[in-house]
């Protein structure tokens, strides 16, 4: 099991070293340093000295990849690559290019992502499973067909009309909550309570569509059958054995997300300002601040793959027949 | 029985719901104890990303800037138009010239003669820095905080770990220092290069500062360097030397850029690790003026506490002709600031913005936005006023013009648009009438905005209004009033240029003119739409070529646009900071400078030389009109609007009126009274609660009949 | 290409969206002679939901088919002749050149013209007479006082006292007769080609069409048909007094709006899947038929692109566009070529970010495959891996292909919306629903709120989402009826 998982961490190295390379090009190709420079220094009597010394001081006067001017290993080492793509490689994101520190944002922003992501997860879990549970009672009848039909209405909503939707209504007309902000402790409920609920409401289409068919694919197995010849009671049988049974599906889904729930939700934290990863990225594409892009990007991938490998984990750990290899 | 619970249930949520109602707005962004206190609420879109002094240049940082740093002068906040008064000073700087050698000239003097200009200044007695751990002292006399290693500073994250805080007198040399501070090539002071014009000793600073900078990783004390320009006589005297004349440079006094800076706050900041938690100056500000910045938190609120050693300043007791009636002058003479703390929260929908300033949770609408048109409503005439909603709330507008103008340039060195030919003039001149700049304020600006006639906006010495000020090439004066001249007349301006019905005479080719677009916006395509079609009224195609902004700022400086947009916006309220963009020298693909159309006309720069020095007097008027004259004729540009600016105010904000220059700081003349912002707050946010006792009881209603069916269902069962 | 005096343009997405539109009937007419393939097509014209909102997405497709024929029209000729009558250059040249306007317009805008003319000043609600906004107006008397100026064309035949409603429901009946009309004729269209079909009379084929006992389910198909067709033609016989959707800000109809986005909707779901397409089919089944190093290599290829968070990858690729658009600015002067460039470009990225799940199911499927008794057989006698692979295994795959396209379709539209939020959507300056929702979030912050935008971009979005959702079930159902390879959330 460890020397499994050590293998596929190894197995990431290689990944995250893609990843880090086609960022880097991707995103010099768009923004040469100057442009950068420009777009920090501003344009007013910003003179071609200035964006010099900006560069120099940034570290961006340096070769791209490969300095030819220098002797063996700083031929790599002393290019702009290196400064700014392998010391992500641990985790040193640097400073942004406005000059912040990479690092102690994400450490600070990280948690307000958490709080709404969290009890959205957890909250919407519970609401899809009942609802689901409910639906596979009375399968068969008008209301399946009818809660299914819900669901598909439900899930071809856009999410930015749940948001501006749920804003308005609850916010400007019910003045229920604050319609935006963010606060740190115990007052970060009264924010939180509406884009968690958005978030879950936006989420129950699809999850209860999908648990839906887990439940119905567990019940028609033969053990539930024998359970039910047995006289079991209905709701016995599908809280004991098909919830059970579908719970592993549900949570290795769930496993895959748990790492990108640090990310954040790009449209509920930038429409409620709250000052988390998400719109910490937003910021990021529309300031063209391209250190803080990629750092997230790397993070994202690093989230990615670490959830793959829970995944992998998760599958053995519900279902011993599963071996690694 | 079951029924039972459920009712109990139902009432004791009822109950829960309504007793809350009783409370505070349950909306309120804020803490609860915090409604009784004298705080300021007003919101920022976009974080601030320079707060040293040196090197902001943002109309979003000065809002921060401005009333922590006390550059020498201010504006004045009631009088218009804008005057400098002191801030810190005793008075207003002697202003001497001197010959080449140094010496005082005797009056009278002549121009000629004049080789440098000092500045001398006397700072006001006893004015103390806000507390701050850089100036902390120990019993013995030494700072806390000079000599901290690493160690010592990984566990501090923000200034507030600092336990101990200290504070001592300004004194010239903090002026002095700051000033050496924008040669730091370090620093990248953005007026560094076009100070090194003026001021004495500033480009053999920078170069010296280059060398130093680049030898050594340790930290360099500015101290150690000298500024030939820039000289203090005591403590409470120094003087600042320019070469020749620049009278614009009392300006500039009035920028943060020149506000004061102690030694003690460099050496403080460049100790090891601090910059790698963010405590630097561009994050916590040292400053003199009425409010310090207590908590810095970009990604959520930004702090604004009164500074406890702010030496007190009078509320002005002169003002403008109505600012009586307006009771702008209830407060004069009474000691400012009013206001104890303001919370500024980051806000970048404007949705969740204008809503909370509807509820009453902001005081004040600070940036402009689309949303804001539903308060307001525009006439026809241009007139704007409250919408009934609005004034029912006790929400009062102000609007005013900016000082500042937007234009469509034509590259003067374009062969076709460009150039000094007859032929390219009449051109010029013909899509300047046809480009219905009044048509396009009141359909994409809402009426927000001024046709401009000129390069100087309202507000600044020099413009002139009504029938003196027209531009006689593209408007008539008719029924006292603008008119611009009729789409014939152009086509008959483009007929005398050999263009005929949009063909090229000589070519027998139609005329298609290029338009560089960095608008991206959702109203772009409107926007660009508009002026194809202003072009296709004389015949005219116009192919626009968009870009985003660096790649057009490349176009600029390579000179290969043909007509683009741009705009400026005052640094100070002197006609040279409009003129000096047709200047010449300042050619953009020649000089790197400001002018992007690349006009060059020998004849206005020589008098743009002669009234850049003189003071504002009628002859000065007299020189701008024929300059004004001179680029109304030759229509490098059309001057297309000044836009106008507007805010919306509670009833309970007082002491606010439309101040555009935004190095001033204006916060310490605020005053806000919180009783009747309670009573309304109260008022506006009751809680509508219905519409979720309605969905609980339809949930419960829901769930019943299913309960009954399972029962049913298992009793079937059973059977 | 010149054609009747008018200058025919293709768009680069005017050209994908035809070959879709060609491979799929080329498909179906393959498929209709063979049997085991149209089988379960046939299954689907038995559901009586598949065929329903066959026609919607029928009619969405239409509509966004004759808003993808781009042409110009000539320049009349009025200021011509003044010119070669007066000109002293002799000119002859510009007589033989038949001249074009500037503007590319579509076959849809042609349709449209009145909606698109039409245009106020401001705002104004749906059905409205007056302006959504009070404006001071100078009466004949020089005082000026405060109203809701009347409009340029809603409601102006209104007299003062006329109820509204009246008027509605009256001009509405002409609408419900031709919608009627027209459903009526589909009707007896398809009952005389089922007639032929059949070899029954005319009268049994009616019968059997409305008791739904043939095999096709056409009653659900005429039923949401007749629909359309009412409502349509009750919308263009109001549209031609009102404003049915409202106007926008710059007074631009937003019901032209919501149509003119339907094409944008519908290229962004489709065309992302034909340009992933060759990428997904080539890399899957090599990873799965080939194994060893091919599979290493394509695995490590979709991972990484997987793990790359999807809206920095859109991000970047619409940044470097730019870039290139404007190295490249001669070649794409116009506007709507850039716009275009913009909206394909957009489809091939967000192709990038999606066609790894493709990949995955293909890489897996071919897997299964290569092990199959024929295929081994194949092997052994020496067929080359190009013959196996386009003659074997590509046929057996492409029910897959054909899930995925449906099931991704309604999450593209989707995505789009979203994307324009961030800014890195389409053009700002092509009509989609994203752009719609975007401008429109502003005017919710109205008091009182300027509604209509968002709803008409609701509306139409949900319809067409809606539509693709069911009838994409419904294909899942009809070509994978275990459906169990594809329960992904």
């Amino acid at each position: 099991m460890m020397s499994y998982i050590a293998r596929r961490f190894l197995y990431a190295i290689p990944i995250l070293l893609g990843v880090n390379i086609l960022t880097f090009l991707l995103f010099f190709f768009v923004n040469t340093p100057d442009d950068i420079a420009r777009a920090q220094l501003g344009d007013r009597r910003v003179t071609a000295e200035a964006v010099e010394q900006w560069k120099a001081s940034k570290g961006y006067d340096k070769p791209m990849i490969w300095n030819s001017d220098a002797n063996g290993l700083k031929k790599v080492s002393e290019t702009v690559f290196y400064d700014k793509s392998i010391r992500m490689m641990f985790f040193d994101f640097g400073s942004s290019d406005s000059g912040r520190d990479i690092n102690y944002d994400i450490s600070q922003r990280m948690w307000p992502s958490l709080a709404i992501a969290v009890p959205s997860l957890i909250v919407g879990l519970a609401i899809n499973i009942s609802f689901a549970l409910m639906i596979v009672f009375f399968r068969g009848t008008t209301i399946d067909t009818v809660a299914v039909v819900i669901c598909v209405f439900l899930l071809s909503i856009s999410s930015l009309f749940y948001i501006i939707g749920g804003q308005f209504l609850i916010s400007k007309l019910l003045h229920l909550v604050p319609i935006s902000g963010y606060d740190t402790g115990i007052n970060a409920i009264k924010f939180l309570t509406l884009p968690i609920l958005i978030g879950v409401i936006g989420g129950i289409g699809s999850g209860v569509r999908l648990y839906r068919t887990f439940f119905i694919e567990e019940i028609s197995k033969d053990y539930v059958r024998t359970a039910r010849a047995k006289g079991l009671k209905e709701t016995t049988v599908l809280f004991k054995h098909v919830l059970n049974n579908a719970l592993i599906p549900i949570l290795t889904g769930v496993v895959v997300i748990l790492p990108l729930l640090f990310m954040g939700s790009l449209l509920t934290e930038s429409f409620f300002s709250i000052p988390g990863l998400g719109s910490y990225t937003i910021d990021g594409i529309q300031r063209q601040d391209f250190a803080i892009v990629r750092s997230m990007v790397y993070l994202g991938s690093v989230l990615y793959i670490i959830g793959l490998i829970l995944t992998d984990i998760s599958y053995t750990i519900v279902d011993p027949r599963v071996r690694l290899n | 029985m079951r029924l039972a619970v459920h009712t109990t249930l139902l009432t004791t949520l009822l109950a829960l719901i309504t007793s809350h109602s009783a409370f505070a707005a349950w909306n309120n962004p804020y803490a609860k104890d915090e409604s009784n206190k004298n705080i300021l609420y007003s919101a920022f879109s976009e974080r601030p990303k320079y707060l040293d002094p040196v090197r902001s240049y943002a109309e979003s940082e000065y809002r921060f800037l401005a009333q922590i740093y006390e550059p020498p002068l201010q504006y004045h906040y009631l009088h218009r138009p804008y005057t400098l008064q002191t801030q810190t000073l005793t008075q207003m700087p002697d202003i001497v010239y001197l010959d080449k050698n140094g010496r005082e000239l005797d009056k009278p003097i002549k121009a000629e003669d004049i080789a440098f200009t000092e500045y001398r200044f006397k700072l006001q007695q006893g004015i103390k820095y806000q507390p701050h751990p850089a100036l902390a002292k120990n019993k013995d006399g030494q700072h806390y905080y000079h000599q901290l290693t690493k160690q010592e500073t990984q566990s501090l994250k923000t200034l507030n770990h600092f336990k101990h805080t200290g504070s001592r007198e300004l004194v010239a040399n903090d002026y002095i220092h700051q000033i050496k501070r924008i040669a730091d090539p370090r620093l990248h002071s953005p007026i560094n290069g076009l100070m090194q014009n003026y001021i004495v000793g500033l480009k053999e600073l920078n170069t010296e500062l280059k060398t130093a900078r680049s030898d050594s990783q340790t930290t360099i004390d500015l101290r150690d360097f000298s500024l030939s320009g820039a000289t203090s006589l005591n403590d409470h005297q120094f003087s600042i030397r320019i070469y020749g004349q620049y009278p614009q440079f009392i300006y500039w006094l009035a920028m943060p850029f020149f506000a004061p800076m102690p030694w003690e706050a460099d050496i403080f900041y460049a100790q090891p690790g601090l910059a790698e938690n963010n405590i630097s100056l561009n994050w916590y500000p040292i400053g003199t003026g009425a409010y310090m910045l207590s908590e810095n938190n970009p990604n959520l609120r930004m702090v604004l506490d009164k500074n406890p050693n702010f030496r007190g300043q009078k509320y002005p007791s002169t003002g403008d002709i109505g600012d009586k009636e307006n009771g702008l002058l209830d407060d004069a003479g009474k000691m400012i600031p009013f206001i104890d703390k303001a919370v500024y929260i980051l806000e970048k929908e404007s949705i969740p913005y204008w809503n909370k300033f509807l509820q009453g949770y902001f005081d004040s609408s600070g940036i402009s936005s689309d949303s804001f048109d539903s308060a307001i409503s525009f006439s026809s005439g241009g007139d704007i006023e409250v919408s009934d909603e609005m004034r029912a709330k006790g929400v009062s507008l102000e609007t005013v013009v900016n000082t500042s103008l937007f234009y469509l340039g034509f590259n003067m060195l374009d062969p076709v648009i460009g150039g000094t030919s007859e032929r390219a003039r009449l051109l010029r001149q013909a899509i300047s009438i046809a480009v219905d700049y009044e048509e396009y304020i009141s359909i994409f600006l809402n009426g927000r905005g001024i046709a401009g006639q000129g390069p100087i906006p309202p507000g600044i010495f020099g413009y002139q209004e009504g029938k003196a000020g027209i531009n006689s090439m593209v408007y008539d004066w008719q029924n006292n009033k603008y008119q611009r001249k009729s789409i014939s007349y152009a086509k008959s301006l483009l007929e005398k240029a050999n263009y005929k019905n949009g063909i090229d005479g000589l070519t027998a080719k139609p005329l298609s003119l290029f338009y560089e677009s960095v608008d991206q916006g959702p109203d772009s395509k409107a926007r660009l739409n508009w002026l194809r079609k202003q072009l296709e009224k004389i015949d005219i195609q116009l192919i626009i070529r968009s870009t985003d902004y660096n790649r057009f700022r490349e176009k600029m400086s390579a000179g290969t646009a043909q007509l683009f947009n741009w705009g400026w916006n005052a640094d100070y309220p002197d006609p040279e900071n409009f003129l000096f963009l047709l200047y010449g020298p300042q050619g953009k693909v020649k000089h790197k400078g400001e002018n992007a159309a690349n006009y060059n006309n020998p004849e206005f720069d020589r008098l743009f030389d002669k009234m850049k020095n003189m003071p504002n007097s009628p002859q000065r008027q007299k020189t701008i009109n024929e300059m004004v004259k001179m680029v109304q004729h030759d229509a490098p540009w059309i001057f297309a609007f000044h836009p106008k600016s507007f805010s919306l105010q509670h009833a309970w904000y007082k002491n606010t009126k439309p101040f555009i220059m935004g190095n001033t700081g204006t916060l310490k003349y605020k005053r806000i009274d919180t009783n009747l912002r309670n009573q309304n707050r109260e008022q506006w946010n009751q809680p509508v609660t219905w519409p979720i006792i309605l969905i609980l009881t339809l949930l419960i209603a829901l769930i019943i009949p299913a309960v009954l069916a399972y029962k049913k269902h298992e009793r079937k069962r059973a059977l | 290409m010149v054609l009747f005096g008018i200058k025919l343009v293709f768009l680069i997405t005017d050209i994908l969206l035809f070959a879709l539109f060609a491979i799929i009937i080329a498909y179906f007419l393959y498929a209709k002679r063979h049997e085991h393939i149209y089988a379960p097509w046939r299954r689907l014209l038995k559901n009586k939901i598949a065929m329903g909102t066959a026609a919607i997405l029928l009619c969405y497709l239409f509509v966004a088919f004759i808003d993808s024929i781009h042409f110009r029209l000539p320049v009349e000729h009025t200021t011509q002749s003044q010119t070669t009558q007066s000109t002293q250059i002799p000119n002859t040249q510009s007589e033989n050149i038949q001249q074009f306007q500037s503007e590319t317009l579509s076959l849809l805008d042609v349709l449209l013209t009145p909606l698109r003319e039409k245009s106020e000043t401001t705002y104004s609600a749906p059905f409205a007479s007056h302006s959504f906004t009070k404006q001071t107006v100078e009466q004949d008397n020089g005082q000026q006082i405060r109203i809701y100026p009347a409009l340029k064309y809603g409601g102006v035949h209104l007299r003062e006292g006329d109820s509204k409603l009246i008027d509605i429901s009256i001009r509405s009946l002409p609408g419900v007769i031709k919608g009627s009309l027209l459903t009526l004729f589909l009707l007896l269209l398809i009952a005389s080609r089922n007639k032929q079909k059949y070899r029954c009379s005319f009268r049994q084929s009616l019968t059997r069409l409305l008791n739904s006992s043939t095999g096709t389910q056409w009653k659900p198909f005429l039923i949401v048909m007749g629909v359309i067709f009412i409502l349509t033609a009750v919308i263009a016989e109001l549209s031609t007094v009102y404003h049915v959707f409202g106007t926008d800000k710059i007074g631009s109809s937003v019901l032209y709006q919501s149509l003119k986005s339907i094409r944008t909707g519908i290229m962004i779901g489709t065309l992302t899947t034909l340009v992933m397409l060759p990428f997904a089919l080539a890399l899957g089944i090599a990873a799965g038929y080939f194994r060893g190093w091919v599979d290493d290599v394509i695995q490590y290829l979709y991972t990484t692109l997987n793990s790359i968070p999807s809206v920095l990858l859109i991000a970047s690729a619409i940044l470097m566009l730019q870039v290139y658009l404007d190295n490249n600015q001669d070649n794409y002067t116009s506007l709507l070529e850039r716009a275009d460039l913009r909206l394909l470009f957009l489809c091939m990225i967000l192709g990038v970010t999606s066609w790894t799940g493709l990949c995955r199911y293909l890489r897996a499927e071919s897997l299964k495959l290569r092990e199959m008794d024929y295929i081994a057989a194949a092997r052994t006698m020496g067929v080359g891996h190009f013959s196996i692979i386009t003659r074997h295994i590509l046929p057996n795959v492409m029910h897959i292909v054909l899930i995925t396209v449906v099931l991704d379709f309604s999450a593209l539209v989707l995505a789009e919306a979203v994307l324009a939020y961030v800014q890195i959507g389409v053009d700002p300056t092509t009509e989609s629903w994203g752009n719609m929702i975007n401008s429109a979030r502003l005017e919710m912050a109205r008091d009182p709120a300027v509604w209509w935008s968002l709803t008409a971009a609701f509306v139409f979005m949900l319809v067409l989402v809606l539509a693709a959702n069911l009838f994409s079930d419904a294909v899942r159902d009809a070509l994978d009826p275990r459906g169990e390879s594809h329960a992904q959330p």
